[in-house]
């Protein structure tokens, strides 16, 4: 008997039963499951986007103040609104090289080096229907990690509503408090422009006294992650930059763009 | 029968801890101990893995050719972690994101593959399930403890609410910063070695070279 058992048949009938076996049971979890697990990633990216904008609070119903929310695709060279499926992933598209450019070294000060041609954006309204915020994603390179999050705007696309990251690999403790909650609400009201209309948002190193000049467009820096603020800082200047939202966040300023409820389709998958 | 269920329920806890004594499954105990809801999560989860993992290999252990046993145990294991990590994907959505990689790395931890070989190869299903669920819990002590002093310390909170007032929200207490990178896991699972050794002396390792006794410089020359 111990020979046959360790006959060459045997051995790969066994092999061939035990992975038939083990793919079903894999295959069954997987598929049963997967609508479960899409409707909490839906759920967990529009609870990021409502932090972002200031707009959650825990126990809402998310569903319900989703419906105000439009999600819109921007073309970044031009800063138009154009079509995309509601599947469209910008994370994705920023690996494809069809669908991306790759940044010069000088140009990602984000660390991020492709950037997708076409770009999310959230357009959260009140219950009039009037413009509140815009929301963009932006992502890019701390110390460790590449941080990801969403940066809220006023509806006049030149102050920050709110700056929030849903995945970052920073230190806890240290950079890590880039999710500190008293840390976020600094960004709150903050210019992304000086009175000469160029980028001057930045995170200092220290605390801000808000006697000094420009004061509205610094942010204290996080104590002991000097190179986490600064990539925070490199990230928020990229992506109001001319290499991110720049084209589209000055059509908005100017009011080309409209507030997007005419133009392009209203995807409300996010 | 009933004491050995006991035995095998219970013992791997001090008497034979995974961790304290056999120093398997180190990995994830650096990893997943910064607060106790991924440590709990995890907990369960490994726990699930190798009692049901014991059990499979268990049933089958008489129809695996030795040539292929290691792959097929594998292959066992691997296919539980993915339903455990598919459940928590689907249940536990926030808390899977934290534990990331770490669920699908249960794969490779040595607890699990060192059951399946040196338990459930040689003995019946249930006793085998009992091992498993057992080494589990003596794996789970050891998180909880890492877990419990590592946030409560380090981020003065339990579960995620706030025990200790930080300075940083305007309280008294002063956050160790250490305890929540993992090198300071090593520290602990130290400390906790040290004191079951103390507890039980019989764990305590004999010396691989005994020392001669009123040595003198000049001796080693």
């Amino acid at each position: 008997m111990a020979g046959s058992k360790d006959s060459v048949a045997r051995t790969l009938t066994v092999a061939f039963l035990v992975c038939l076996v083990c793919a079903v049971v894999v295959a069954t979890a997987a598929v049963s499951l997967r609508p479960v697990q899409q409707k909490n990633q839906t759920l967990d990216r529009r609870v990021n986007i409502l932090q972002a904008a200031g707009l959650y609070q825990p126990g809402m119903d998310v569903e319900a103040a989703f419906k105000t929310i439009d999600r819109k695709f921007v073309d970044l060279e031009t800063g138009e609104y154009v079509d995309k499926p509601a599947s469209y992933d910008q994370l994705k598209a920023a690996k494809d090289p069809e669908q991306s450019e790759r940044l010069d070294p000088e140009d990602d000060i984000a660390g991020i080096k492709t950037q997708a041609d076409v770009a999310e954006v959230f357009l959260a309204r009140d219950d009039a229907g009037n413009l509140t915020r815009i929301i963009l994603p932006v992502r890019g390179y701390g110390l460790w990690s590449t941080l990801y999050g969403f940066m809220a705007l006023e509806a006049d696309a030149k102050t920050i509503a709110g700056l929030g990251f849903y995945q970052h690999g920073e230190t806890p403790g240290l950079g890590g408090e880039v999710d500190n909650p008293a840390w976020k609400a600094l960004w709150e009201g903050k210019k992304i422009y000086d009175e000469d209309g160029d980028i001057a948002i930045q995170v200092i190193k220290g605390t801000v006294d808000s006697g000094t000049p420009n004061a509205e467009n610094k942010v204290d820096g996080l104590a002991g992650a000097t190179l986490t603020s600064k990539g925070v800082s490199h990230l928020v200047r990229f992506w109001v930059g001319a290499k991110g939202f720049g084209p589209y966040l000055e059509r908005m300023q100017n009011g080309e763009a409209g507030d997007g409820s005419e133009a392009g389709e209203t995807g409300g998958e996010a | 029968m009933a004491e050995k269920t006991k035995d095998l329920l219970f013992g791997p806890i001090f008497d034979n801890n995974p961790i304290a004594l056999q120093i398997l499954g180190i990995c994830s105990a650096l990893a997943v101990t910064s607060n106790l809801s991924t440590t709990v999560t995890m907990c369960i989860a490994l726990t699930l893995v190798t009692a049901f993992s014991n059990f499979f290999v268990s049933t089958v252990r008489n129809v695996i050719p030795s040539s292929i046993r290691i792959i097929v145990q594998m292959t066992i294991i691997a296919s539980l972690v993915i339903v455990v990590d598919q459940f928590l994907k689907a249940y536990a959505y926030s808390i899977s994101k934290q534990l990331s990689v770490f669920v699908g790395l249960i794969i490779t931890n040595c607890i699990v593959m060192g059951r399946a070989e040196a338990f459930a190869m040689k003995n019946a299903p249930i006793p085998s399930f009992m091992d498993g669920v057992g080494n589990g819990l003596g794996y789970s002590v050891l998180l909880l403890t890492l877990g419990f002093v590592r946030e409560l310390f380090g981020a003065g909170s339990l579960f995620g609410i706030q025990v200790l007032p930080t300075t940083a929200d305007g309280g008294w207490y002063a956050t160790n910063g250490l305890l929540l990178l993992p090198p300071s896991a090593f520290f602990l699972i130290g400390f906790f070695i040290w004191a079951v050794r103390a507890w039980k002396p019989e764990q305590v390792e004999e010396d691989d070279f005994k020392m001669k006794p009123h040595s003198r410089v000049s001796d080693a020359f």
